[in-house]
């Protein structure tokens, strides 16, 4: 790991080590997102075990289900929905938002007082109750998920680049290309984009831990991922009738989502720093 | 005489960003007799803050001690303990800041404020304190000395407040005052007030003063010694009137130099200047900021009916305090503001009030210049790029054609071309000016509209970029408006200077004319205002015929 | 308060105003657009097609969207929340004492949870990088990244399923004593407070340490003022508004926290209810119940803005 923090070096970045670590974490669970069906021990539904909530063992090492499925396969699989599905909405409430947001901060003008009033009043939503709203409205089919999930956190993500932009948009580095006769197409991807950058991705990565709470959370009010397909969150509300028995089954699901969330949290907060020096 | 402070071999170190620790005060000596002002002067990043705030025992964050004594009254403070140092800040050593209105507690009350370490280090009753801050408010010539402690800090004036800020130092009678650059942020007018009172209240009080400024001249006025820093070395030190007079070392004498008074810009003969006629006309401009009324008139009037004419090849000079609207007036001839009444002629022909309404070509020829080209350049954008844009948005240069002509333009401002490569951030505050001042060549304009360019800029190196834009002028046929608050550098580059005073236009008048009877008294004030090198000059000036403009 | 507080006071309730106009505009149509129709939930998939049109005429439904969501609206305005499709109650009576339950609770929790944070955020600014602080970043960073589900159960597991010490299932009709109420509202209050606290340490902690880097803390520093009093006396009044947006924000986590929280304890209270309204698609029902988070969730954002201006001395 000493290595992989002097490769940075080389490139002027410094790295510490609870940031790499955080990376790497995060980095495992987007591969078994991505390859989780070849790595499976057993299918996803099959019923492996006659005991169920089973104990950690060697031919289950997480551990069974309430129905004695095996709880590794489960959780990889679920990995895929949590992920996947966390991943997607939250690329599209950002783009979105930084989209709309660049744009406002640069036309300004009603466009930007009606876009703002609107944005900020969805905001005002409490993002659960919003949830709970649009998914009595549409339903809980992926597709309706991922739209909900973005239509909830697209406003906050839009105040934020809006935020930055009007910041960036005072600078006199615009006015200048203003006055040169720059049109707002220039404007938005030339000068204000590269210099939001940095905060919108740490942004990115905060936002994707609200969605992968939120989904969980959905979820494990039964209004999320609906069986028989289930992501981490569906996973606890499944087995938390083992709570009062401690099963491994309603423990480890928790523990994957508390370790992609945290760690995305501390890598934003360790990110690598590029080396300024002045002498 | 017996020396109050004594700092010898004193270093101190700061951690850059990649964790390295550089030197920022090195070895420096250091003597302050008592009952004398010690003047540290130096440019930014000479060091002269730090070392002053060390003299407190205190050290900003990022900062250490490298070694070397302090010593107060014969203590060694560097052996003190932080809370024994707490102990000496406020009763026997004070502070005056450079910015009064930043180092006021929004929150509360001034009065709180001033008499707060008289409570925290027990030294009077709140009634006693009080009292002794009415009499230093009355000593300092502050208004309403009685109840002026009752307001907040946002309601008094920015000369007020540095006043305040000296009584607030003063009212635990230290032995010690530490003024911090504190009339760097206020207008000159101001300025010879804020002195003034400093320098009566010190007298009175007996304690020594160590005074940390950029500007000789005004150090001359308050200052028994003066010590000159570079690169947190100590360069030269000695009684005022030897520095003054016998300066030995070349930076002393650099910093001299910048008071020479320079030639007037003389009116350029018609022969000199390849067009004839107006580059710029403009009539009657109203603008303002804030909601518009019923008559389309904002709430707050910036430009008050400003007329006023520029020939090609010449240059104009705007000047005026902070407040008199001579940059929302570069702003409005930008199309950056547009005025709500009023018209521009540029070149020869009506232009649009709005930048976005003007042709391609006119924005082209007419080009402006920010004062901070650390905001004023695009952070992540090499100056390859910030170069080559407006060459390929007005000429659509590319390729091998772009390049070369940005590599004439580095030229032309006097930088290598090898730094065409680097961030803005990689270069030095002249550098930066300069390219900030390229990229308006890179259009080919015939006016540059230039906003306090050299404001931000120390003195060695603001000289260098005016004398850069006089060559230039010749080399291209430029023409200037020279928009500033520093009299004589407006004078040595203009050949007319217009004087705006709260939005208006108040006098206007031949470079060569300036101090001469026939200015309006405002201009007068201003030019009686300007510090000099002259120990005398404060004592001696009398600006109260003059007291009816002044705020 | 002068003219020009005033008036910022009043543009404050004029934009809550605006802004629970769209609020109910968003509720309504993210609610009116189901890929089926409700007539087919009511009637099931056998009704006649007379029946769907009688059915449809009835609830107005073959009217435009837009005159449905005034007519809505104007029902909440008169009191009248609508019929629920499920037992064809009225929801004001579904509603009723759960209301209040749920008042209790984020009540309870407020008042232990505010005092807990503020003092604890404090204390981090106050003595910033030391373990305390450290302890605390990494704690509250920590709550914040995992879901309120986990810290409900981990807690269900240490005090119920290990120590024993409180009942994990709260029945509120049998509480008479002032110890029963203290064992019945413990769990959900010790969640809940977990939950809001976190970010309410973070943004005090943030709000202070930012003040403290200002001029005039300095200038404190510089006339021998203890630490202690830099950030009481100092930094603390600057801060306010910050901190007080920051509660308010937080008691968005406590809505959120509210609708775990009721589900895992089954506790008696509207969020409970909401749940299971969506899970049978009960409209009037999830729309009354969203209606009332967003009103009391208004009110708090806009009193925390109408209270930051009142503490701003420059509008004094």
């Amino acid at each position: 790991m000493a290595s992989i923090a002097s490769v940075f070096q080389r490139y002027g970045y410094r790295f510490n080590r609870l940031g790499l670590c955080a990376a790497i974490v995060i980095l495992f669970w987007i591969m078994v997102a991505l390859f989780a069906p070849l790595i499976l021990p057993h299918p996803v539904g099959k019923i492996v075990d006659y005991d169920f909530y089973g104990p950690v063992s060697s031919a289950f090492p997480l551990g069974t289900d309430y129905l004695g499925r095996d709880m590794l396969s489960r959780i990889l699989m679920g990995t895929r929905y949590t992920v996947g599905i966390s991943v997607v909405a939250v690329f599209l409430a950002c783009s979105i938002g930084v989209c709309l947001g660049m744009t406002a901060a640069v036309t300004g003008g009603w466009f930007d007082t009606i876009f703002s009033r609107l944005m900020d009043a969805l905001n005002s939503i409490p993002s659960k109750l919003f949830g709970l709203v649009v998914v009595s409205g549409v339903g809980s089919s992926i597709p309706a998920l991922i739209m909900t999930l973005t239509v909830i956190y697209a406003p906050s993500s839009y105040r934020f680049a809006r935020s930055l932009s009007v910041n960036v948009n005072t600078m006199d580095f615009i006015t200048v290309a203003r006055t040169r006769g720059e049109g707002t197409f220039y404007l938005i991807i030339s000068e204000i984009f590269p210099n939001i950058l940095r905060p919108v991705l740490a942004d990115f990565g905060l936002r994707f831990v609200f969605i992968v709470l939120l989904l969980s959370g959905l979820s494990f009010l039964g209004l999320g991922v609906q069986p028989p397909h289930a992501d981490w969150g569906a996973l606890v509300r499944e087995n938390v009738g083992g709570l009062s028995y401690g099963a491994p089954a309603v423990i480890f699901p928790s523990l994957a989502i508390a370790s992609l969330t945290i760690s995305v949290n501390i890598l934003i907060d360790n990110l690598p720093q590029k080396i300024r020096d002045r002498s | 005489m017996e020396n109050l402070v004594e700092i010898r071999g004193l270093g101190i170190k700061a951690q850059t960003d990649s964790g390295r620790m550089i030197d920022i005060i090195r070895n420096v000596d250091l003597d302050i007799p008592a009952g004398e002002i010690v003047a540290l002067i130096g440019e930014s990043g000479s060091g002269k803050t730090t070392l002053a705030l060390s003299i407190m025992g205190y050290l900003r964050p990022g900062c250490r001690f490298g070694g070397g004594t302090i010593s107060i009254a014969g203590q060694n403070i560097m052996a003190l303990s932080e809370k024994q140092r707490a102990s000496l800040r406020g009763t026997e050593i004070a502070y005056v800041p450079q910015s009064a209105a930043a180092a006021f507690n929004p929150a509360l009350r001034i009065m709180d404020q001033v008499i707060e370490v008289t409570a925290i280090h027990r030294l009077m009753s709140p009634e006693e304190a009080r009292q002794r801050a009415i009499v230093l408010f009355r000593a300092l010539s502050l208004p309403s000395p009685e109840t002026i402690g009752d307001r907040y800090p946002h309601q008094v004036s920015g000369g007020q407040l540095q006043r305040l800020a000296a009584a607030m130092a003063l009212i635990s009678d230290p032995k010690l005052v530490i003024f911090d650059e504190p009339t760097t942020a206020l207008d000159v007018t101001t300025q010879i007030e804020v002195l003034r009172a400093f320098k009566d209240v010190m007298r009175l009080s007996g304690a020594s003063g160590v005074y940390v400024s950029h500007d000789l001249a005004v150090v001359a006025q308050i200052a028994d010694r003066i010590v000159v820093l570079k690169d947190g070395q100590v360069q030269e030190e000695g009684r005022k009137a030897d520095i003054l007079t016998a300066a030995r070392h070349p930076y002393t004498r650099e910093l001299l130099a910048a008071f020479t008074p320079t030639p007037a810009a003389g009116a350029k003969a018609d022969a000199d200047t390849p067009r004839k006629g107006y580059i710029l006309e403009v009539e009657n401009i109203r603008a303002g900021y804030g909601a518009r009324d019923e008559n389309g008139e904002p709430r707050i009037i910036a430009v008050d009916s400003v007329t006023l004419k520029l020939k090609a090849g010449q240059n104009l000079g705007i000047i005026g305090e902070s407040g008199c609207g001579k940059s929302t007036l570069a702003r409005v001839i930008s199309g950056i503001l547009p005025p709500f009444s009023g018209s521009i002629q540029f070149d020869g022909r009506e232009i649009a009030a709005a930048a976005a309404d003007r042709q391609r070509e006119e924005l082209r020829k007419l080009q402006i210049v920010f004062q901070h080209a650390d905001t004023a350049l695009n952070p992540l954008k090499p100056v390859g790029e910030i170069l080559g844009r407006p060459l390929t948005f007005y000429h659509r240069m590319n390729g091998k054609e772009r390049d070369d002509r940005i590599d004439q333009l580095l030229d032309l401002v006097h930088l290598p071309k090898s730094i065409r490569y680097r961030l803005p951030s990689e270069l030095s505050g002249g550098q930066k000016q300069r390219i900030n001042f390229a990229r308006a060549l890179a259009a080919d304009p015939v006016l540059i509209l230039c906003d306090e360019i050299t404001s931000a800029l120390d003195t060695v190196v603001a000289a260098a970029i005016v004398d850069l834009l006089k060559e230039l002028q010749k080399e291209l046929s430029l023409s200037y408006l020279f928009i500033s608050h520093d009299i004589s550098t407006v004078r040595s580059i203009c050949d007319e200077i217009v004087v705006m005073y709260e939005g208006q236009k108040v006098d206007q008048f031949p470079a060569q004319a300036l101090g001469d009877e026939s200015n309006h008294q405002y201009t007068r004030l201003l030019n009686a205002s300007v510090p000099r090198l002259d120990p005398d000059w404060l004592d001696n000036l009398d600006i109260s015929g003059f007291a009816a403009m002044g705020r | 308060m002068n003219k020009l507080a005033f008036s910022l006071v009043l543009g404050k309730i004029g934009i809550a105003l605006v802004t629970l106009m769209i609020v109910s505009f968003a509720v309504f149509f993210a609610t009116a657009f189901l890929p089926g129709d409700v007539t087919e939930i009511l009637l099931g998939q056998s009704a006649t097609p007379e029946a769907v049109a009688g059915l449809r005429h009835a609830m107005n439904l073959d009217q435009p969207a837009i005159f449905r969501f005034f007519l809505w609206i104007g029902g909440l305005i008169q009191g009248d929340l609508g019929v629920s499709y499920a037992n064809n109650m009225p929801v004001a009576d579904l509603i009723g004492s759960r209301f209040a339950n749920s008042m209790k609770l984020a009540a309870a929790t407020t008042l232990f949870a505010v005092p807990i944070a503020l003092t604890t955020g404090i204390l981090a600014a106050m003595f910033e990088g030391s373990l305390f602080d450290r302890m605390v970043t990494v704690t509250s960073i920590t709550l914040i990244s995992v879901p309120e589900f986990l810290v409900a159960t981990i807690a269900v597991l240490v005090f119920a399923v290990y120590l024993k010490w409180l009942p994990a299932i709260v029945t509120v009709s049998e509480v008479r004593s002032f110890g029963e109420v203290l064992r019945v509202y413990a769990m959900p209050v010790i969640v809940l407070t977990f939950v809001i606290s976190a970010q309410m340490i973070r943004m005090t902690r943030a709000a202070v340490i930012g003040t403290l880097k200002t001029s005039y803390v300095e200038m404190a520093l510089l006339k021998g003022a203890s630490r202690c009093r830099m950030v009481l006396r100092h930094a603390l009044p600057n801060a306010l508004g910050p901190i007080v947006n920051a509660v308010a924000l937080s008691l968005s986590y406590l809505v959120g926290g509210v609708i775990i929280v009721e589900t895992i304890f089954n506790y008696p209270g509207i969020a409970k209810l909401m749940v299971d309204a969506v899970a049978t698609r009960d409209l009037p029902l999830v729309q009354s119940c969203a209606m009332i988070f967003c009103v009391a969730y208004l009110l708090l954002i806009t009193l925390a803005d109408i209270i930051s201006i009142i503490a701003n001395p420059r509008l004094r």
